[in-house]
């Protein structure tokens, strides 16, 4: 590939006077905006198939890439789960399945829903699509090292996947690989399984941290004139301190995944005490199985705010574009990400409470989940007073943004319960966790991607999705998730342990079999009502409604890109201007019921904004 | 049909079967209870909140659904109004949190007159040791354990030579009198847990963890090991029985000591040599 200057387009920076709206005679001091600290940014334009599509370094597509294999090894964990909920809820009919099988599955199900799906469609699908986008930049401020992020998370897919075909199959530990157990031979896929989990996770790390410093540095360097940290949308805000979380906790998995290889390959006894297995005394001796759950917790717990604080943000600006509303307490909705993201750090061993961990951290740890709380209920208090006194839109999205306010009220309440450290004795290692879990950061967070697919498909491919079979998919989806997670946590106060491959017929879950009967059959119809999506996005694509500029009369800069969908480089040779936060929605006195971020105050005399 | 109708029948279902749910714990079985108000006091102010927020947005979504022309309200904020919901929210919060902490307290610190168990776990099985006359148990090291040793009991320390051995997945406690439960485990990670009792913790190989409850309630309940230790822990059950002073007595007078344990191998032992001479 030829890399002369031809292949470049090098675009002039802008000048605070030729840019400023409205024509040169309604030019004021109002519209005054800083003018650019650094040039423009040249990029590298691919010219063949494999430099537009495959190896491409332009954040839309990579983002795109991004979405489409999350969502691959998405499906293979519904396809997963479907086959545990066999065994569960139809044990007759689940005959070819052993007690080895349903662990891995239980597994990789876990692993694959958490990492390879949901984090990497959050931050590498929607952080690559929207963040340069949304702040007004021309691409990620390293997009080399971007197309490279991606590839490294194929290979560690690659990596994952080839684990169902390596002599013993994949792992079965559990997707929290607690050693001793996920090493030794009591487990299924103590061998290669585990070794190719962990290698896959050190990758997908490595992957992420090169993802993750163009996220951070682009919010930080590229964000385009006027497009001040207080104007950008939730969105960004959300992504981009989830992935300071993620930066900061990935380490700890990865040096854990890297010390239990080394205790599998090499017989180093970071996490391993003097063990019988079969009645021989093993050659370790000293290690500590406690130290690999703070490590694997101390990621885990900042991991379930690195799905939960993208979604926060894109959430929020959902229910503000379709409520034709400003975000309430904006302000207040920043902090409240800043801080649950600082103290995400200061919660992880709630989930060790009965770990066998020095008892006396209990009170601080129930303290601080507590206190962690506090702004998470402040951002749904929000999210619902901006719907009061909206002009709400009950369109496919809206529906998606109220199941996730429903879903996640719900799963954020029975978080009080196992976060309180006494209340969660009782329940923790029972279906109440599973319940718990799957409602707050499963359906939840599944309500905002898809509540986000439906908002954001008419920018990616330039047409809308058919609102009739969105709202079908809506309804199957949500009906059908709440109807899996709401009564399972009765099964977790009946005390029916989780990791059960069958309860044979213990006296207390004789009355259960009926509830996972149901259960399954409801987790059936929720999976296939998925390809309604798979349909609905293959037949938008070819004979979908046109979407036009801005279907959603939003205000935030990736609607007002000059082509739609935006082509590489985004903004054509002008890089927009930034006079306003991007909620002025229903502005009194404008004409308009929204002003976007790039129109300058000159242009919406008469309205009265509050200044920003 | 209205968006909205679908959302109220959700929670109004969801309260529905709360009450009516066949599926609720089983009678608690020991001093425990105190975590069952945690829960109910929990159950109360979370399902309250949960109630208002969703009706409140159910509200919102009859009340202020789109109509052409119309204009939302412009208020970017409410200082007042946010001040008083994070007041309510910090208060609220800490009257979970404080019952929590004072039964967490009370879960940590054992009674003095409890009597101490060894649970010892493996891959996948239980086998518990009892202190004896002294009240006291022997220490113990897992590279002692063999078949004349199946606890581990260190030789040396005359603690361990009167501990009742139980050799099999069935323990019987004494009614209205605390145990705390020593856990450990010579290869993975368990738990013992009996729903009825509410408490756990997990054995963890290399150390001794413990907690502690006082069964009041006589019969018989199913221990489950609550800790996922690899392909067998769904089969890792046990029993307990809950005895009355008497009932419980004779069960323990039945069992093995370790001295008892000793004096057999070597008459076994001395059989053997003796047969060996003829």
């Amino acid at each position: 590939m030829s890399e002369d200057n031809n292949d470049k387009i090098i675009i002039q920076s802008q000048s605070s006077e030729s840019i400023s709206g409205g024509g040169s005679g309604s030019t004021t001091d109002i519209d005054y905006v800083r003018p650019a600290e650094v040039g423009d940014q040249d990029l590298y334009h691919g010219h063949s198939f494999i430099t537009k599509w495959v190896f491409c370094q332009d954040a839309k597509v990579i983002g795109v890439q991004y979405f489409l294999l999350a969502t691959f090894t998405g499906i293979i964990g519904l396809i997963l789960s479907w086959l545990m909920r066999l065994q569960l809820g139809f044990p007759e009919l689940a005959s070819f399945m052993t007690a080895e099988h349903y662990y891995q599955f239980v597994t990789m199900h876990g692993m694959i829903m958490v990492v390879y799906f949901l984090t990497a469609l959050f931050l590498g699908g929607f952080g690559n699509f929207l963040i340069p986008l949304m702040v007004g930049a021309r691409d990620m401020v390293f997009p080399y090292l971007n197309m490279v992020s991606f590839w490294m998370f194929f290979i560690a897919v690659v990596v994952l996947l080839a684990s169902f075909f390596v002599p013993g199959g994949p792992t079965g530990s559990g997707w929290t690989l607690y050693p001793p157990q996920s090493i030794l031979e009591g487990t299924p896929g103590s061998g290669m399984g585990i070794l190719l989990m962990c290698l896959s996770l050190i990758l997908f790390v490595a992957g992420f941290t090169m993802g993750g410093l163009n996220y951070l540095i682009t919010v930080l360097q590229a964000r385009t004139r006027g497009m001040t940290l207080m104007r950008m949308p939730l969105t960004v805000w959300g992504i981009f301190t989830a992935t300071v979380l993620a930066m900061l906790a990935f380490p700890a998995l990865l040096v854990g995944s890297l010390m239990m290889s080394l205790d599998k390959i090499l017989g180093t006894s970071f996490f391993m005490p003097t063990i019988l297995q079969a009645g021989e005394v093993l050659e370790y001796g000293g290690g500590s199985p406690i130290l690999f759950q703070h490590l694997f917790w101390f990621f885990g717990h900042p991991e379930v705010y690195i799905v939960a604080l993208p979604a926060f943000g894109i959430i929020s600006d959902l229910i503000s574009v379709h409520s034709r509303k400003n975000i309430f307490g904006y302000r207040m909705m920043v902090w409240a990400i800043v801080v649950i993201g600082g103290l995400s750090f200061f919660v992880w061993a709630h989930h060790m409470y009965v770990s066998g961990m020095n008892p006396w951290f209990g009170f601080f740890f129930a303290t601080t989940t507590l206190i962690i709380a506090v702004p998470t209920a402040m951002k749904v208090y929000n999210w619902v007073l901006t719907l009061w006194r909206g002009n709400i839109r009950l369109n496919t999205v809206m529906l998606w943004c109220l199941g996730f306010i429903v879903t996640f009220v719900n799963g954020g309440i029975t978080g009080i319960f196992l976060g309180n450290v006494t209340v969660d004795v009782p329940l923790s290692d029972t279906y109440f966790v599973i319940a718990h879990f799957h409602m707050v950061m499963g359906i939840a967070p599944l309500m905002v991607i898809m509540g986000a697919v439906y908002h954001w498909f008419p920018l990616v491919t330039g047409r809308m999705l058919s609102e009739k079979l969105g709202k079908w998919h809506f309804w199957f989806t949500f009906l059908g998730a709440y109807s899996i997670y709401f009564p399972m946590h009765y099964l977790g106060f009946i005390g029916v342990p989780r990791r059960y491959f069958e309860m044979y017929d213990s006296p207390y879950v004789t009355s259960a079999v009926g509830m996972n009967e149901f259960i399954s059959t409801a987790a059936f119809i929720v999976g296939a009502a998925q390809f309604i999506l798979i349909y609905n996005i293959i037949k938008s694509l070819k004979t979908g409604k046109p979407a036009g500029k801005n279907p959603w009369q939003a205000n935030s800069l990736e609607w007002l890109t000059p082509s739609v969908p935006p082509e590489h480089g985004n903004w054509g040779d002008r890089l927009p201007v930034v006079h306003r936060w991007p909620y002025d929605y229903s502005v009194p006195g404008a004409k308009e019921d929204f002003i976007t971020q790039t129109t300058p105050p000159s242009d919406v005399t008469n309205s009265e904004v509050e200044k920003t | 049909m209205h968006p909205g109708i679908i959302f109220f029948l959700v929670i109004l279902g969801s309260v529905l079967f709360h009450i009516f749910t066949p599926w609720y714990w089983t009678d608690v079985a020991s001093n425990w209870g105190s975590m069952d108000d945690t829960i109910t006091l929990t159950f109360w102010v979370g399902g309250g909140v949960f109630i208002a927020v969703c009706l409140f947005m159910v509200y919102c979504v009859f009340k202020f659904s789109y109509k052409e022309g119309r204009r939302a309200e412009y208020k970017p904020e409410d200082k007042k109004l946010e001040k008083i919901l994070t007041w309510a929210t910090t208060l609220g919060v800490a009257a979970l949190l404080a019952p929590g902490l004072i039964v967490w307290n009370q879960y940590i610190n054992v009674p003095k007159n409890a009597i101490h168990i060894d649970v010892m776990a493996w891959q996948w099985g239980w086998q518990y040791r009892l202190p004896g006359e002294d009240g006291k148990l022997g220490s113990t090291k897992i590279k002692n354990i063999n078949d004349n040793n199946p606890f581990g009991i260190i030789l040396e320390d005359p603690n361990g030579k009167d501990d009742i051995l139980i050799q099999s997945d069935v323990i019987h406690l004494k009614n209205n009198r605390p145990v705390k439960i020593l856990l450990r485990s010579v290869d993975v990670l368990h738990n013992w847990y009996v729903p009825q009792f509410r408490a756990k913790m997990d054995a963890v190989p290399g150390v001794v963890t413990y907690y502690w409850f006082e069964p009041n309630k006589a019969g018989e309940y199913e221990v489950l090991c609550a800790e996922y230790c690899g392909v067998g822990h769904y089969g890792m059950r046990g029993r307990v029985f809950v005895k009355n002073e008497e009932d419980y007595k004779n069960w323990l007078q039945e069992q093995e000591t370790f001295s008892d344990l000793i004096a057999k191998q070597e008459e076994i032992e001395f059989s053997k040599t003796k047969l060996a001479k003829k």
